[in-house]
């Protein structure tokens, strides 16, 4: 086998790109929400990597991103563009508030990783001495191995018990007493007492106790933090769909870049075809079609002229036009709605999650406990020392080790085999929130519709015109020709390769193939209704454009009644375009709703006793998805929609938005059981801690025994949750 | 008894390096991205080198 591996000299000049960039260069980091394979991987990095001016690019699949490193005068649209010919959409990862957010939950992770490390490397060294000590160890032996087990255990209890002491320290600050409190004293009074009886000569000693006990909570806590981080970069990736900026014309005439923030109103903004408005304004030159959807909810384009008044948010989609921005940054009609979801977001912000609630209860119970049997001791005649060691074993073995697994580790492995449906969840406590929903409300465009158009008659293109359509439609981005590139590609079509393609905006593609004339532009007849042309050589097909419902929208639609959910619609869009949707489907709907509207309906619901799940895609839903008990909304949503959901479904299917629900109640269930196994091994080693029989052996053992039973309980739900699951 | 003097001290540090070795490969990022890892090793190497 050997004989068949390179030499090792080779190895560097394998390397795709130059590690070592020439000059200095600065660093940009893009997220590319559609890079998922291998392929994808070599393709970005060695065609960034042949872009002049490009340094370096690295890809990280798991976050979805490429960090670019390029000489300064590279700027980054230039590079997205570059991306996009290598036919990925991409963004800027620098400006986005989530992804900031995301780092720092990762560096939260790594905090609890290395705690949980250390605790780890303690706990099977002190156990190595502990199991000698068990098996009959004496005298010299064993006053040795417990001073080695003391010089192991303090550091690391110092190390490892540091997010529980600071969270106890606070809560204590605050006058209150949350699940950390009884942790952290257990785990001191432990580690003092048996430094006592290491000290003194004595025969028990808690060490591996006390670390055990860390090891354990610290798996919760990571299991916990990982999730969270996890969930969030994957939302983070998925993001970027509103104008950050736009290319403002100056006193000269010339246009140069601002970011959105630093817009002002009076600026005159060119919009592009295809690009998305940074802020609110009045057409002053130009006439196009506007694609609303985003704030109103409504499919169809809007023709817009000079005077017309368009908001931050709205997509141009036929010619360029100029735009005086009337108001910008915070006074736009998108901060508005964002308002709106501040305050509606408030009431989300008081629900209790479950491992709190049991936490409200359990922390003082067990207090009492161990301070009842110290005093009960006392009076039955012990010395302080006795009554001391056996309050010691109360806390140790109450101790929630069970209680700290049960919640995260059911929700990790629900939330992990959810992700590998197409469902990221943000937090453990969205799972707990959907399993309480008994009834869903849904928006239409984008949600039950797949929100772009797409082709309706594909059928009438050939073998012949079918990879000249994609070859024209792949090089732009107007979302007629994203949605007619999408479908040609998942009907199994390869792009021909076409030449000398130009797009005139407002217009549509052109190019050559094979030395002919070819074409995709937009009708010169409007025939109502979207639609464009394919010219190959003279002759023209005309390809009709609808915004089609999700190819699983009914069958999604029974499994939710299946589970007894009521469900109905509540649209932005005009009634008889909801109407239409609403009596294909059977359900119950509300057209023309504005954002308030919507908040309110959900209210009402609220106030009647119902708890409601909120699935949106459009800005024109974040209140409703912010105020509703629990939100879901579709990766093509907008930023704020997204920020503003519990959880995100990528792909065209809804059914994740049902598996979802069934996955939250199986976890759930799970959690209860779990939390039933922790009682359980409470109310049976309680009494024996009590009466003075608990030594640090049986401690050991409950403790694994009961962690070991909830962690086996959880996995379970990888199969309940994730249906058949290769990985 | 006396093999203690040497078998504890080893086992010490050889958990120790472990240890080490974690803290290590964290910072370096060998975490960052496991999903990257796994599928980097089907692109073919016959690229521009």
């Amino acid at each position: 086998m050997n004989a068949i591996v390179p030499p090792p000299a080779a190895a560097p000049q394998a390397t795709p790109f130059p590690t070592t960039p020439p000059a200095a260069t600065v660093d940009s980091r893009f997220t590319v929400p559609g890079m998922r394979c291998a392929a994808c991987i070599g393709k970005i990095e060695r065609g960034l990597a042949a872009v002049p001016g490009v340094a370096s690019a690295r890809v990280n699949l798991s976050a979805r991103r490429v960090a670019v490193g390029h000489v300064p005068g590279l700027d980054a649209e230039a590079i997205i563009e570059e991306l996009r010919r290598l036919g990925f959409e991409a963004e800027r990862a620098a400006d986005n508030p989530l992804a900031r957010d995301s780092g720092e939950q990762g560096a939260e992770t790594k905090r609890l990783m290395r705690a949980l490390a250390v605790a780890g490397f303690g706990m099977m060294n002190i156990m190595l001495f502990s199991v000698s000590v068990w098996s009959g160890a004496d005298l010299v032996t064993r006053e040795m191995f417990h001073w080695l087990s003391a010089l192991i255990a303090i550091p690391v209890v110092a190390y490892s018990g540091r997010p529980f002491f600071a969270s106890a320290l606070m809560a204590l600050r605050h006058r209150r007493t949350n699940m950390d409190v009884p942790i952290s004293i257990g785990v001191l009074l432990a580690t003092g007492m048996s430094l006592y009886e290491t000290v003194t000569g004595g025969a028990h000693a808690y060490f591996d106790g006390a670390v055990m006990l860390l090891f354990f909570l610290l798996a919760g806590r990571a299991l916990d933090a990982a999730m969270r981080g996890r969930a969030r970069s994957g939302i983070a990736a998925l993001l970027g769909r509103m104008g950050r900026g736009a290319q403002v014309v100056g006193d000269d005439g010339a246009a140069r870049y601002l970011e959105a923030e630093r817009l002002v109103p009076g600026m005159v903004m060119l919009v592009a075809a295809g690009e998305a408005l940074a802020a609110d304004g009045e057409i002053v030159e130009g006439s196009t079609a506007i694609d609303a959807s985003m704030l109103t909810g409504e499919s169809d384009p809007r023709p817009v002229g000079p005077g017309d008044p368009v908001h931050a948010g709205m997509i141009n989609l036929g010619n360029p036009v100029r735009v005086a921005i009337t108001a910008a940054a915070r006074d736009t009609a998108i901060a508005d709605i964002a308002r709106l979801m501040d305050e509606a977001g408030q009431s989300r912000s008081r629900y209790v999650r479950i491992a709190d609630r049991a936490a409200r209860l359990y922390a003082p119970a067990v207090h009492t406990l161990a301070f009842l049997s110290f005093c009960g001791w006392l009076v039955a005649g012990a010395g302080v020392y006795k009554a001391l060691t056996i309050a010691t074993a109360v806390l140790i073995i109450t101790c929630p080790c069970a209680l700290g697994l049960a919640v995260p580790a059911a929700q990790v492995v629900a939330a992990g085999a959810l992700m590998r449906r197409g469902l990221l969840i943000k937090d453990g406590s969205a799972l707990e929130r959907l399993a309480e929903v008994d009834e869903v409300v849904l928006d239409k465009t984008g949600t039950l519709t797949l929100g772009e158009p797409r082709p309706v008659n594909l059928a009438v293109l050939t073998a012949h015109t079918g990879p000249i359509a994609l070859g024209l439609a792949q090089s732009s981005r107007h979302p007629l020709s994203r949605g007619l590139a999408r479908a040609l590609r998942e009907a199994g079509v390869r792009p021909a390769p076409i030449v000398a393609v130009s797009e005139t905006a407002g217009a549509g593609m052109r190019g050559r193939y094979e030395g002919v004339e070819v074409a995709l532009l937009r009708p010169e007849v409007e025939s109502g209704g979207l639609a464009v042309d394919l010219l190959v050589g003279g002759f023209r097909t005309r390809l009709a454009f609808a915004d089609p419902l999700r190819p699983d929208v009914r069958e999604t639609l029974a499994a939710l009644h299946a589970q007894g959910l009521r469900t109905s619609i509540a649209s932005g869009d005009r009634v008889e375009a909801v109407g239409v949707v609403a009596r294909e489907l059977g359900l119950f709907a509300a057209a023309a709703m504005d954002p308030a509207g919507k908040l309110a309906l959900l209210e009402r619901r609220a106030a009647a006793g119902h708890r409601v799940l909120m699935v949106g895609d459009g800005l024109n839903d974040g209140p409703a998805l912010a105020g509703a008990h629990v939100s879901i909304a579709p990766g093509g949503a907008s930023d704020v929609s997204q920020q503003a959901a519990d959880a995100v479904f990528v792909g065209e299917r809804l059914m994740p938005v049902a598996l979802a629900l069934k996955a939250a109640r199986a976890t759930m269930r799970v959690v209860r059981e779990n939390f039933a196994v922790a009682v359980l091994y409470n109310v049976l080693a309680v009494p024996l801690a009590i009466l003075g029989f608990v030594t640090p052996l049986v401690a050991a053992l409950a403790m694994s025994g009961s962690s070991l039973l909830v962690v086996g309980n959880s996995l379970r739900l990888a199969r309940a949750a994730g249906g058949k699951e290769a990985a | 008894m006396t093999i203690l003097g040497f078998l504890i001290p080893l086992a010490l540090v050889m958990g120790l390096s472990g240890l080490a070795f974690f803290f290590w490969a964290m910072k370096v990022g060998q975490f960052d991205d496991l999903d990257g890892a796994a599928n980097r090793i089907l692109i073919d190497e016959d690229g521009p080198g």
